[in-house]
């Protein structure tokens, strides 16, 4: 067990009454409650923590938040391993077990760090010009891809299914203040004290973080004095809700926000009733970003090595955490914020030999205090390279006058803090289409003007003093209580900006007839380079530079390195920063886990589940389930040892020989209603619906306006005005949206209510030669005999006591009736048909066996009614009336959809009668095997009563152009290739002689 | 995440609603032979940058079709009001009481 040799001996937002134990790499060490793993690490000097993304070069802490692109780990094993996680958000925990990635055998010797020497391969671009030219094909791309990959990469996510469960949340509020900086604490309290309902975000786990490093005072007030007594107030209030560790991470629509609160991650033991993240869905009336801003680096010489940070990190670690980040430290900066870095790191007792500043003079302020501190501040003066064994050694000056820099001498060092600046997180407006604007006096990016309620506070803002961020926040505070009709105070917002002295723009150290290595995106290993010879080849829009680059497309999102990379772009295209402009950030802020995205709503409660009234009654006698859309439907029902092969070939059989019973309650059912019911229905289907009969069913077919088929189904006159519509399964939603549709925008006139009545009536198939019996049986009070009931009619009586309604007619292509009773009634009506049944050797069938029965028939289905057939295709086309028009009955009619060549419905069948078939297998003429072929297999079965399989399909120019000819049934992965006849589609009893019975 | 007020049941999330396209399509009559003016009713489009008016029909709701206006730019919403003209009167009429 090491000790923390690095943890300064007071001071720090950490508890160090407590230790805690964690474990990088399979070493123990330790910490203490308000640590980041990245803080602890430091503490414990553990300065190499990762390996880069391509060439493997060893990484540390670089920053103090979400803009790491260094530090990036491994934590947790198993199922709940998890990658990429930043050290520097981890907050720790007592047992926190965390690895460095991207290495092998480990991050300190790493033997995929040759890949440095053949850095000139992964430069930008590299894929596309070796590989995707001319002449070498996608083969050798495909084949070095492999090797790149394993080389180049990031942890890797765990591939067992998540055991951490989820919860998406919703959430009102009429103020939403992001961030709980100065300018977000003071958003919050003006905002609150009007009346309004505010909720705090904080993506932290503590709240207003950046106070807890800050040394300057606001006002005549200490930081940590002026945070408590802000979080005390807004504890108080009632209408404050302060949700730490909760990034919003994009702002939607309507004044929607996503938020991904982390619930459980930071503690050892967590509670199981607890979800690991919420997602929340936030719907506020007005917004108030108050993100603050992110330090940037400089490109210079090896600036990635350990050892190498920003500057304000180097502070954090200090005041926050009261870690140092090293012992003898230079600071290099380009503006007034270093100093406080430096300043702070002396105060803690942190060597710091000298602070470079590329700007002539230094404020006089900073300069006496550092001078008071010991520091010697070199101006003019900028970072070259630095000399790293593993982490820095030595650190390079150089020496500027006028844009020339002149490298100078090495000085010893073992932390270079780094500030180029600042960049507010404009990332939310972005999300609102909102673009940043260039401000060339701040050298930085300002929120552009956004057309939505949200207001930008403090430094996000560009306002840098933590006393302008708090009025900035009050201002913004009090402008949304006046938006909202509260009054508040009308407090000034100040101007951008801050400094004593102002910024100089420094990108990138170039030291001519040098060649450094110097990176922009360290997490994506792109350095300065690549981004020249991206112009080189042509690429100007920074869109494309990204794209070829890969620059910010890391998870860090380029928080670091974008403008460095795009102020680069502007000097290689002699463009301005503004002219050059600057990609628009999306959601998310920072990654979120899809586990959180997804909630609850996975597995088995990913979509609602139907059950039939007779689930229970199949389950008990023996059925196996299927998912047929929502609903659990019978699949088979299996004898003892039966497969479902050997089951559905025994239902089919039985069905034609005897009696079998199968549950149809999934199918649509629309009551159709009112005096125009029968011209309604004469509209929707191609065939006349207005003479039928009360008491008849038809078999109809509807179409789209477009004319291809829709659905289908049979539909039965119970009276005048009151019809019984049966749709199919799949489509019983989209035809009643359809016809409500119909009846409330185009034909208005029409006196018809059309009502789902789907869960209402529970349905039960009984088909065979013997089902005249059995319902004879079962039913109360109905004549069955085939003069008083005939083929398509319908008669209403009682079955088990209960009310039904029976239509003759059949899907199987035996004597069959479709039986319906309210649901609660479904398994009296299965148990007084199945006690008629059984006796006479009758059994229960499922959709498999359904499905045999209906192609054995040549009854289309869903796989027939695939939304491309017309009624041609499928030679429904004599049902089509002349006498009356119907919904898509002009389209249908095109003359694409009416030559002889189009693909039409067939039968086939194996030549060779011992053969399977498959759906999906395309059918070739012989001569004709590759390619698309001529037609393709829809549905197939073994076919019992034939002895062999059978299928339909759709094939060009139908059994016309195909009678007495062979085709190919090609299914090169199943089966190979199998001849087959072309048959008309009625298997069986072609005549209709048994339904007619 | 928009949110449609439904003239039926007040304003509610468009999660529950399905789209219907373009409310300003003149289908003929179903008695038109008219080829043309089916094409045209069937497959041609405005796309529209800017306000639009279009069908919805509130699935998870009161299962009836509005026309709501929106701006398909900013999804700003106008107005939303019943589909069916009769409806459509009989409620402005009680409004109007």
């Amino acid at each position: 067990m090491s000790r923390q040799i690095n943890r300064l001996g007071q001071g720090g937002a950490i508890d160090r009454s407590r230790t805690l134990s964690f474990s990088f790499d399979g070493a123990r060490y330790e910490g203490h409650p308000g640590d980041t793993l990245a803080s602890a690490l430091l503490a414990n000097d553990v300065r190499i923590v990762g390996r880069s993304f391509k060439y493997h070069r060893p990484r540390g802490v670089m920053s103090a938040g979400v803009e790491e692109g260094g530090a990036l780990i491994t934590t947790g094993s198993g199922a709940r391993r998890t990658p990429n996680v930043r050290a520097t958000t981890l907050e720790l925990f007592d047992g926190l077990d965390t690895y460095g990635q991207n290495a092998w055998p480990s991050v300190r010797f790493d033997l995929n760090a040759l890949n440095g020497l053949l850095a000139r391969f992964f430069s930008a671009g590299f894929y596309y010009k070796t590989f995707m030219g001319p002449g070498r094909g996608t083969w050798a791309w495909m084949q070095y891809e492999k090797i790149i990959r394993r080389a180049a990469g990031m942890g890797e996510a765990s591939r067992e299914p998540d055991p951490d469960s989820y919860e998406i949340a919703h959430a009102h509020c009429d103020v939403l203040v992001v961030g709980s900086g100065p300018a977000g604490l003071e958003a919050a309290r003006v905002a609150a004290e009007a009346g309004l309902h505010v909720i705090l975000a904080e993506q932290d786990f503590a709240v207003a973080p950046s106070l807890l490093s800050e040394t300057e005072g606001i006002g005549d007030e200490a930081p940590a004095d002026w945070r408590a007594a802000r979080l005390k107030a807004l504890q108080a209030a009632g209408n404050v809700q302060i949700m730490p560790r909760t990034t919003v991470f994009g702002l939607y629509d309507g004044g929607v926000a996503g938020l991904a609160e982390r619930v459980t991650d930071h503690l050892a033991d967590p509670s199981p009733h607890l979800p690991r993240e919420r997602f929340w869905i936030l719907r506020t009336r007005r917004t108030i970003v108050a993100t603050g801003a992110l330090e940037r680096s400089v490109a210079f010489g090896n600036n990635d090595r350990p050892g190498i940070m920003l500057a304000n990190a180097a502070r954090i670690y200090a005041n926050r955490f009261g870690v140092a980040a090293g012992r003898r430290a230079i600071v290099a900066t380009n503006n007034d914020s270093g100093y406080h870095s430096a300043l702070d790191m002396a105060a803690a007792g942190v060597d710091v030999a000298r602070i470079l500043d590329v700007r002539e003079r230094a404020s006089d302020d900073f300069a006496a205090r550092a001078r008071a501190a010991g520091i010697e501040i070199m101006t003019n003066c900028v970072p070259v390279e630095a000399a790293a064994r593993g982490t820095i050694g030595k650190l390079q000056i150089g020496r500027r006058s006028g844009a020339t820099i002149r490298a100078d001498e090495w000085l010893d060092c073992d932390l270079v803090a780094v500030s180029g600046g600042w960049t507010p997180v404009v990332n939310l407006l972005s999300h609102r289409g909102a673009r940043p604007v260039y401000d060339e006096s701040l050298a930085t990016f300002l929120p552009g003007e956004c057309a939505e309620p949200i207001r930008v506070a403090g430094s996000a803002a560009g306002v840098w003093r933590s006393e302008d961020c708090a009025q900035s926040g009050r201002a913004a505070g009090a402008a949304a209580a006046r938006d909202l009709g509260k009054s508040a105070l009308d407090e000034q917002a100040p101007a951008p900006g801050g400094w004593d002295r102002p910024i100089h723009p420094l990108w990138e150290v170039r030291v001519k007839g040098r060649k450094l290595r110097s990176f922009v995106d360290p997490q994506h290993d792109v350095k300065t380079d690549d981004i020249r010879l991206a112009h080189q080849e042509g690429y100007v829009s920074v869109e494309h530079l990204k794209r070829y680059t890969t620059l910010g497309m890391a998870s860090d999102q380029g928080k670091v390195g974008n403008v460095i990379g795009l102020a680069l772009m502007a000097k290689a295209t002699g463009k301005t920063i503004a002219e050059t402009g600057t990609t628009m950030f999306r959601p998310p802020y920072t990654p979120v886990s899809l586990g959180a995205l997804a909630g609850r709503g996975c597995d088995e409660h990913f979509r609602a589940t139907r059950y039939t009234p007779m689930h229970d009654w199949n389950m008990e006698h023996g059925a196996v389930m299927i998912d047929a859309g929502l609903w659990k439907r019978p699949w088979y029902f299996p004898a003892p040892g039966e497969d479902l092969t050997a089951a559905y070939e025994r239902e089919t059989a039985k069905v034609r020989e005897t009696v079998g019973l199968c549950d149809v309650t999934s199918l649509g059912k629309i009551a159709v209603q009112g005096p125009d019911a029968a011209e309604f229905l004469n509209r929707v289907y191609v065939n006349g619906f207005g003479k039928l009969p009360v008491g008849r069913a038809r078999y109809g077919i509807m179409l789209r306006d477009d004319g291809i088929v829709m659905d289908d189904g049979t539909t039965w006159r119970l009276s005048d005005s009151d019809f019984f519509m049966t749709t199919t399964t799949a489509n019983a939603a989209k035809v009643m949206g359809f016809l409500e549709e119909l009846l409330e925008t185009r034909w208005p006139d029409l006196r018809v209510r059309v009502t789902t009545v789907s869960e209402q009536w529970a349905g039960l198939a009984v088909a065979g030669p013997k089902a005249r019996q059995v319902l004879e049986a079962a039913v109360e009070d109905i004549d069955m005999s085939s003069e008083a009931f005939p083929f398509m009619g319908v008669r209403e009586g009682h079955i088990g006591g209960a009310p039904c309604r029976v239509a003759r007619i059949s899907f199987s292509g035996e004597m069959a009736w479709e039986a319906y009773v309210p649901s609660d009634y479904g398994a009296a009506m299965c148990d007084a048909v199945w006690q008629a049944a059984e006796p006479l050797g009758g059994i229960l069938y499922g959709t498999e066996a359904l499905g045999a029965l209906r192609i054995e028939k040549g009854h289309v289905a869903g796989p027939e009614l695939d939304g491309r057939t017309t009624l041609e295709d499928l030679h429904l086309d004599r049902m089509a009336s002349t006498k009356k028009p119907f919904i898509g009955n002009v389209l249908r009619k095109r003359p694409g959809l009416m030559t002889d060549d189009r693909p039409q419905l067939v039968g086939i069948v194996p030549k060779d009668r011992t053969r399977r078939l498959y759906a999906g297998a395309l059918l070739h003429a012989p001569d004709r095997l590759s390619g698309h072929g001529e037609g393709w297999v829809t549905s197939v079965t073994y076919s019992p009563e034939l002895g062999h399989w059978i299928g339909l399909g759709l094939i060009r120019g139908g059994v016309e152009a195909w009678s007495g000819k062979t085709a190919i049934h090609a299914d090169p992965v199943r089966s190979g290739n199998t001849e087959v006849e072309i048959t008309a589609t009625h298997f069986i009893d072609p005549d209709g002689s048994r339904m007619h019975a | 995440m928009l949110r449609i007020p439904c003239p039926f049941c007040g304003e509610r999330d468009h999660t529950e609603f399905s789209y219907g396209g373009d409310a300003g399509v003149d289908y003929p009559q179903i008695d038109s032979t008219d080829e043309k003016a089916w094409y045209e009713a069937v497959f041609l489009r405005e796309n529209p940058r800017g306000p639009h008016k279009e069908l919805w029909q509130h699935n998870y709701g009161c299962r009836m079709w509005i026309v709501v206006e929106r701006d398909t730019m900013t999804h700003e919403i106008f107005s939303a009001e019943p589909a069916h003209p009769g409806v459509k009167a009989q409620l402005e009429k009680e409004a109007a009481k």
